[in-house]
């Protein structure tokens, strides 16, 4: 049954990966695709996730970890690129 | 024998559930019409998703404490971190002027804002009524 629901698991994952790239292709934005990079971490934490239930491998926990301060580090980075540097198109 | 059953179709409960909330998050991401609108969508389920997925991986290897130290410590790290991202993302759009979506009924920020020391005024009732107070 637990092999079943990581089948569903996985599907799902891969849609919502299929559906985060469109937007990271289509954003019409910097902004959006940050947004888009951002999800995409997260959505890698979860498939690490997934993945340590289906094989009972616990190594890739600290790559999750990792994964997951990292992408707020470049969050950060480009909030700051877009906020103080580029062109800016308001008014 | 029954034990081990419960705690699986609980497992799959919180994966099940984990996992769609994370395609909740990427359909937002997708579907929603504006840079605000899909950081809502994202930030809060797709913390959410991830939290779930890992309360899974701490039941299924229920005991060993390392595990379940670093599925915390993501879990931490992920709600923590999240909203301060979106935060910056959402201030940074505003900053570079991101089209609102056209149904957008209002923007309290507009003209508020001083692009070139990046400061926010307060609205403009606030002021009014300090003035009007009684001196002395």
């Amino acid at each position: 049954m637990l092999e079943f629901s990581i089948f569903i698991a996985y599907l799902v994952l891969g849609v919502s990966l299929v559906l985060i790239f469109f937007r990271l292709i289509l954003g019409p934005s910097l902004p959006d695709r940050v947004v888009a990079l951002e999800m995409l971490a997260t959505l890698t934490v979860g498939f690490i996730a997934v993945y340590t239930l289906s094989s009972g491998v616990t190594a890739f926990l600290d790559v999750a970890m990792v994964l997951a301060l990292t992408a707020f580090l470049a969050a950060v980075g480009f909030a700051r690129l877009i906020a103080k540097g580029g062109s800016r198109d308001d008014d | 024998m029954m034990i081990d059953l419960l705690v699986e179709i609980l497992i799959s409960l919180f994966l099940l559930t984990g996992v769609g909330f994370m395609f909740v998050a990427a359909l937002g991401l997708l579907r929603m019409p504006d840079l605000p609108i899909r950081l809502h969508a994202t930030t809060k389920a797709g913390a959410l998703g991830g939290g779930l997925l890992m309360i899974a991986v701490g039941l299924e290897f229920f005991g060993d404490v390392a595990v379940a130290a670093k599925a915390a410590a993501i879990i931490v790290f992920l709600v923590l971190t999240g909203p301060v991202a979106a935060h910056l993302i959402g201030r940074a759009g505003y900053f570079v002027g991101v089209p609102m979506w056209s149904g957008t009924i209002k923007d309290e920020l507009k003209g508020r804002y001083d692009h070139k020391t990046q400061t926010l005024m307060s609205p403009p009732g606030l002021n009014k009524t300090r003035d009007e107070q009684p001196k002395g």
